[in-house]
């Protein structure tokens, strides 16, 4: 299976450990991620507060790119997919909107015709055929992991845009954990907003609603939350400290992206998979998992 | 048999909630709102919340079902089941239970009168009533849908932690204005909603849009004062900046300058805003988190930039 990858920035800059994972992740599950390399920002809902026709625009700009690939985008961000997602909502509803863009597009060569899907990593994973591949492709099942999903609600909300079936209670992660051997753990927070929008804005309300849900996960019992979105992982990793601080709470817990834990089982070390640069030690996980593994033996 | 679980209070009984079941057939093709009659009425008459039309225009019977708010006259019971043929219903959230399912909606009405919601005309009462085009009323057709029902306000991720935000219903009510062709102070609105606790606070987790009932969708009608604000050159606060500097940012490179965004949204000249963003610098620093230092561009950047130059950004 082939995609156009489309990186976002946060994978390419502060997260860079997402882009490390999912090139292995795809490797072990034998996928074909073609990098856009000149696909712009998707914008993040931001350029669009400034202008939507530049954002849409510049996101129709991506999409003509890979239509000329012949292929659909994957997504490792949750906000490049919603935000990718409104676009084609936009140019898809009016007729005259999307002549409008592409007469925007036309001088430097694109055009959008609406061939190509989007699609987040986790839903390629979350199909009959994309389960079927992992399954036959684990080689070190996450047994006795147990893994608390947070989505990022840009995949869940408009849920008219979600590929999720049931946004307000999705499966698709889960699912995803199960078929790694891992014990995946239901709590409220799983579909709430991480605050990283708003971390420049409003500081203590989006480290509120971080610490919140990471006590959340905690009290169910999770051992690791694992995302799909690497602003979200921003969020709960590179500042629980100070949301411990302000939450006056040890929380401690580590923060996976969704390719590092699909490849772990894949067989991949945690140093492959950028573990070791997570603000928050993942030591816990290698701990719980070679426990159960030598427990098997 | 559904069995519904509902969360009851009653302070002058009880200090703490606590959850009752009821069983009932549902009625093939009832309404949440019909069950909860049903029940009022044979089952339990103390039971209380409020209800009036039955046709989702009054917007009084919003209660939360299964964990999200709704309005229980637009949802039929039947369709709302969980697996274990239950139905959990509680009072709107980020408001105070008052008995039941009744909330205070004190909050929620200064927010709304907060935000002026009223015409301020640009000159005095015509003798006829003012126009409109088809075009203008378009740009605040969907806030004027709203029927203050607090579904919205009930699910707000920002509110949830930080009351002082307007929430949506207030702010989506602010963009009727805002967008009002006959309105006079569209500086002066977009002004008071940069301020703390305005748009820039919204989190963008659109559980808004999802819980409204009607066409509102507040999330999207405050992205639209947004670009009013920055249009309207209101740029002097963090949420404003961080838009600008995320604009730039892609007109210049293609793609987003992580190193240079957080600095220029608390401002270069802030000292007390860049202090606060030492801690996360340092930490991200020691991993080896931080952003390369010499921001590469996309290939073929030059056509993004033509895309900027051609709708004048």
């Amino acid at each position: 299976m082939k995609f156009a990858l489309f990186t976002g920035c946060v994978a390419k800059g502060a997260t860079r450990e997402l882009m490390l994972s999912t090139t292995k992740a795809a490797e072990g599950l034998g996928f074909e991620f073609v990098e856009m390399k000149s696909a712009s920002c998707c914008g993040a809902g931001v350029v669009s507060e400034k202008s939507p026709l530049l954002a849409d625009a510049l996101n129709a700009r991506s999409f003509s790119i890979a239509e000329k690939q012949g292929l659909d985008i994957v997504t490792i961000c949750s906000t490049c997919q919603g935000t990718l997602k409104k676009t084609e909502a936009h140019l898809n509803e009016s007729k005259e909107y999307k002549e409008k863009v592409n007469d925007i597009l036309e001088d430097g060569g694109h055009q959008y015709n609406g061939k190509t899907k989007i699609k987040h990593f986790a839903n390629i994973l979350a199909t009959e055929e994309g389960m079927a591949r992992l399954k036959s492709r684990i080689k070190k099942p996450l047994t006795g992991l147990k893994v608390a999903a947070f989505y990022g609600c840009y995949v869940l909300r408009p849920s008219e845009r979600s590929d999720f079936d049931n946004p307000d209670n999705p499966t698709g992660m889960e699912e995803i954990f199960e078929a790694l051997g891992a014990t995946p753990v239901y709590y409220p927070s799983r579909v709430k907003c991480c605050g990283f929008p708003i971390v420049m804005m409003n500081k203590n309300a989006s480290l509120g609603m971080s610490g919140n849900a990471l006590q959340d996960a905690i009290e169910h019992g999770a051992d690791v939350v694992a995302t799909g979105c690497p602003l979200c992982h921003l969020s709960l990793d590179s500042y629980q400290p100070e949301i411990e601080l302000l939450q006056k709470k040890n929380q401690s817990i580590p923060i996976l992206h969704l390719p590092q834990l699909v490849a772990l089982a894949l067989g991949y070390t945690p140093t492959q998979l950028g573990m070791d640069t997570h603000i928050v030690s993942t030591l816990k996980i290698n701990q719980i998992l070679s426990g159960s593994h030598s427990a098997a033996h | 048999m559904a069995t519904f679980r509902i969360k009851r209070f009653n302070p002058e009984k009880q200090p703490e909630p606590y959850f009752e079941e009821f069983q009932l057939d549902i009625p093939h093709g009832a309404t949440l709102l019909d069950c909860m009659n049903e029940i009022k009425w044979t089952l339990d008459g103390s039971l209380s919340y409020r209800m009036s039309c039955r046709s989702a225009i009054c917007g009084s019977c919003a209660v939360k079902a299964n964990g999200h708010a709704l309005l229980a006259c637009q949802r039929q019971g039947e369709h709302l089941l969980q697996n274990d043929d239950t139905i959990t219903l509680e009072p709107l959230g980020n408001m105070k239970p008052i008995k039941d399912l009744v909330v205070d909606f004190t909050p929620f009405w200064d927010k709304v009168n907060k935000i002026k919601p009223y015409l301020e005309p640009k000159e005095d009462p015509p003798e006829k009533e003012r126009h409109q085009s088809q075009e203008e009323f378009r740009l605040i057709d969907d806030s004027s849908t709203c029927i203050m029902c607090g579904a919205c306000y009930s699910d707000c991720n920002t509110l949830e932690v930080d009351d002082n935000f307007l929430g949506p219903a207030a702010l989506a009510k602010a963009q009727r204005f805002v967008g009002d062709s006959r309105d006079s102070k569209t500086l002066q609105r977009v002004r008071d909603l940069s301020e703390p606790g305005g748009i820039w606070d919204c989190t963008h987790c659109a559980e808004c849009v999802e819980r409204c009932p009607k066409p509102a969708r507040p999330f999207d009608r405050i992205k639209e004062i947004m670009t009013v604000a920055l249009e309207q050159g209101v740029h002097n606060n963090n949420g404003a900046r961080h838009a600008l500097s995320f604009t730039n940012s892609v007109k210049r490179s293609g793609t987003l300058d992580e190193n240079r965004i957080a600095p220029e949204s608390v401002g270069i000249f802030n000292i007390s805003g860049l202090i606060g963003l030492i801690p996360i610098g340092l930490r991200m620093l020691l991993k080896g988190k931080i952003p390369p230092i010499f921001h590469k561009s996309i290939e073929e950047v030059d056509d993004v930039k033509r895309i900027f130059k051609e709708l004048d950004q």
